[in-house]
């Protein structure tokens, strides 16, 4: 069945369960989203999103293309500010504190919430600069020794420390997909923000380099709050606690993981995650 | 039948390129055959004399470095802060697309305007008199539509996920423009600069019109200095009745010719470089 | 927040170094205006837009314009004759027939014609080409419209075949494909199809040609000479506007003074003729532009 053919009144009885923080986690809620809609100039893009999204645990956004997941994890960290013509309502808080108030300083939102790409996007300069520039830029070494222990700190917690200590002067073009990808999370991780936001960020890589983010976004879960937009529902199985399903710009089921792939409580989620549509 | 007139069409309109080959041939030739004899150390380090034996064309090439080097030094800052707030801070506003109007316009107006520009506000209402810098910068003038227009074109040669990228960190618009765009449009914007710059070292006119001498027998001594600069002083023999002076006008032509060449050569070689060092 | 406040102050000084072009252009527009204004009051605009003496400097003043408009458009006129149509099939062939081997040579020649300083073409002009029609038109005198006229369209010819051949490839495939579909030659399909339908693009090109031919200055200080005279004669010496400008800027005219002023006066109106030219072919690179985007 394909999404154009799906009776939109199927959705109509959703909104009143969807966005209920399951009450069966003990983590403090770290992003808290109410009502949100947001558009692209007339366009309406997002309809109502209400989530709450717990930190220390990796929250996956799942849904078909173009139902949204990925504007929406966008408006989280305002990247979408960028584009011209786009507008948000409703309220996002952030550890309590609402990002798009008036006033609010978007820069220091996007130090405290870090984003990795779908294609990785290395700066055209060596490694090591590449990591050292978002020091460099909110100030955060204060000494050559500093900076170089940060740029090794992050490139450890990025697990790619290894197999780049003997050329962090050569150009980061120079590295393979999979490697690009854990440099630029490494260079998230730099700034050392409380939530990472990643976009399908192994959809351009091979299983093997997958399966080494994979392995990464569990061990950075004890450090970080980690939401991640993917189109691969085995990977959202196997790497997140919770997970959200959107459909046509709305959030339809929120929930935890284990229960959104074995016992969903919408028909359209079951539809969606056993293959029956989108 | 038809296939004949098209055939004739055909060389027709390659005669007409044959042509214009040749007469590049001829010109080079030309030029060649009356300049190469006077070429030689004595031509390129005298100063001006009203004997041709004598007149040499170092004065004028000094005055050229100068005045070049000084508008390079005007126009490049002034081009690429235009072009990057027209690129990336100003492209929704009104006052953004009349600016753009405004650019298009100027990189079409006659240089001889500029001259008369140069001379009411530069020479006259700004006291700078027939200056070396009076002359850069009726030249910044002319060469920042050029250098204005280049400059954006690399610009948009930066992806926009770079850009994303540095946002994402944190960083503000200048940070990024500044840490990450311009170095990665540099090889555009200087081979930019220094073509709108090989062009402006054979404009004549305008600097004659603010008053650039013909004759004077020394190189400049500072910006404020009274100059010449080479095409003019190849005018000035050129229109000299004794055949003498054909040949120094000749031999200037080379030397600006050479000139220009190695500008060229410039540009080619850095933005060759920088793009390799992007690479590695 | 500092940083605001840095960023603030960075985008209005990067928009007042954007803004300088709008000042220039006012420059121009009052430094030409105030000294022709001044000019007028001396002598009136009829006078000076009809009359067809120009003798400003001399003992009996005359300053009727005419004879260097004329000088101006004789020569541009002939350079048109060159530049126009061996540009146009410059760039027909460019664009319909060239294999890409030919293109790569032509091109590169092309772009060196057209970066030549100018005072070289003058030179060229008045010491090779002007001896070379001596020989064929035993009554043409050294200085004259023709030489520097044809060497003229010679360098603007790279402009009008690079701009005329833009507008061609702008044209889409669709339309040359129909018509070899129909059994049309390629010349046929060129001039029957691909240049009528480039045709708001190639005038735009021709009109920005003309434009560069009237503000040119160099070619025709050198070999043009310097007797304004209202002539239809290529063999003899004229002057253009341009020259005029030069000629003054050469002398001993003191500032402040009538004389002066004229070039001024010459000026402003050079400048209203490219301009209006200018203006035209922007409106019409428009509307072609908005007939194949």
């Amino acid at each position: 069945m394909s999404l154009a053919s799906r009776p939109l009144s199927s959705l109509a009885g959703i909104s009143s369960r969807a966005g209920q923080t399951p009450t069966d986690s003990d983590q403090p809620v770290k992003i808290d989203v109410d009502r949100l809609n947001f558009y692209y100039g007339p366009k309406r893009a997002l309809d109502s999103i209400s989530i709450q999204i717990r930190a220390n645990l990796v929250t996956a956004f799942i849904g078909p293309s173009g139902c949204g997941k990925s504007t929406f994890l966008r408006t989280l960290n305002r990247m979408n500010d960028i584009i011209p013509g786009t507008r948000a309502e409703g309220t996002v808080l952030v550890d309590g504190e609402s990002i798009y108030a008036p006033g609010v300083d978007v820069v220091a939102l996007r130090r405290r919430v870090g984003m990795v790409f779908q294609k990785s996007n290395p700066f055209p300069k060596s490694i090591f600069e590449n990591v050292a520039y978002g020091l460099r830029i909110n100030d955060m070494a204060q000494s050559k020794a500093e900076l170089n222990d940060r740029v090794e700190e992050s490139l450890r917690q990025a697990a790619i420390f290894d197999e780049v200590k003997d050329r962090l002067h050569e150009s980061a073009l120079a590295l393979s997909g999979g490697q690009q990808q854990r440099l630029c999370i490494a260079r998230a991780l730099a700034i050392r923000p409380e939530i990472l936001l990643m976009d399908e960020p192994a959809s351009a890589l091979d299983p093997i380099a997958t399966q080494r983010i994979e392995e990464l976004i569990y061990d950075l879960k004890k450090s970080y709050t980690i939401v991640i937009v993917t189109h691969n529902m085995q990977q959202a199985a196997r790497v997140s606690d919770y997970t959200a399903f959107f459909w046509l710009g709305r959030l339809v089921e929120y929930d935890r993981t284990d229960r959104i792939f074995t016992a969903p409580a919408e028909k359209l989620t079951e539809d969606y995650v056993t293959g029956r549509c989108g | 039948m038809r296939h004949r007139a098209d055939l004739v069409f055909k060389l027709v309109a390659l005669s007409t390129l044959v042509f214009a080959l040749v007469t590049l041939a001829a010109l080079v030739f030309d030029v060649v055959a009356d300049g190469a004899g006077r070429l030689d150390w004595q031509f390129l380090t005298s100063l001006a004399s009203r004997r041709p034996e004598d007149a040499g064309i170092y004065h004028a090439l000094a005055g050229s470095i100068w005045v070049i080097v000084l508008t390079g030094a005007l126009a490049m800052p002034l081009g690429v802060a235009a072009a990057v707030y027209l690129e990336e801070y100003g492209t929704r506003s009104r006052w953004a697309r009349f600016i753009e109007i405004n650019i298009a316009n100027l990189a079409a107006v006659p240089s001889i305007i500029y001259g008369l520009l140069g001379l009411g506000v530069f020479v006259r209402v700004m006291g700078m008199g027939r200056s070396v810098m009076a002359g850069a910068c009726t030249l910044a003038l002319l060469a920042l539509p050029v250098v204005i227009l280049s400059t954006r074109e690399a610009l948009r040669t930066v992806p926009s996920t770079i850009r994303e990228g540095s946002y994402a960190l944190g960083a503000t618009k200048w940070q990024t423009i500044w840490h990450q765009v311009l170095p990665m449009a540099m090889p555009g914007i200087l081979t930019g600069l220094i073509l709108s710059l090989s062009r402006a070292i054979g404009e004549t006119a305008p600097l004659i019109t603010i008053g650039a001498l013909t004759y004077i027998p020394f190189a400049p001594d500072g910006i404020w200095s009274p100059f010449t600069v080479l095409p003019i002083q190849i005018f000035n023999w050129v229109s000299r009745p004794q055949a003498a002076f054909k040949e120094n006008a000749a031999a200037g032509i080379l030397v600006l010719m050479a000139l220009l060449l190695a500008m060229n050569a410039i540009a080619v070689f850095l933005r060759d470089r920088m793009q390799r060092q992007g690479r590695s | 927040m500092r940083t605001r406040r840095i960023e603030w102050l960075i985008e209005h000084a990067l928009f007042l170094c954007a803004a300088l072009s709008v000042l220039t252009t006012a420059g121009i527009i009052i430094v030409l205006s105030v000294e022709t204004f001044e000019f007028l009051r001396e002598v009136p605009l009829l006078e000076f837009l009809t009359g067809t003496e120009w003798t400003p400097l001399f003992a009996n003043p005359r300053f009727g314009v005419m004879p260097l408009v004329a000088g101006t458009l004789l020569v541009s006129a002939i350079a048109m004759a060159v530049a126009l149509p061996m540009g146009l099939l410059s760039a027909i062939y460019l664009s319909e027939y060239a294999p890409e081997r030919v293109r790569r040579v032509v091109k590169p020649v092309l772009e060196v014609l057209a970066g030549v300083p100018t005072v070289v073409y003058g030179y060229f002009a008045l010491l090779f080409v002007t001896p070379l029609l001596q020989r064929i038109f035993p009554q043409m005198s050294g200085f004259n419209a023709l030489s520097p006229g044809i060497v003229m369209g010679i360098m603007i010819l790279p402009l009008v075949s690079s701009l005329a051949e833009d507008a061609m490839r702008a044209v889409p495939r669709g339309l040359r494909e129909g018509s070899y579909a129909l059994g049309a030659t390629q010349m046929q399909t060129a001039l029957k199809v691909v240049v009528p339908a480039a045709f708001s693009g190639i005038t735009a090109a021709f009109i920005l040609a003309v434009s560069r031919a009237v503000g040119e200055t160099m070619i025709v200080a050198i070999a043009a000479g310097q007797q304004p005279r209202l002539t239809a004669s290529p063999f003899v010496p004229l002057e253009t506007m341009t020259a005029y400008i030069v000629q003054v800027s050469l002398g001993d005219t003191p500032q402040g003074t009538l004389e002066y002023r004229t070039i001024f006066a010459v000026g402003m109106l050079l400048f209203l003729m490219t301009f209006g030219l200018n203006l035209v072919s922007t409106w019409l690179r428009e509307r072609f532009r908005e007939e194949y985007s």
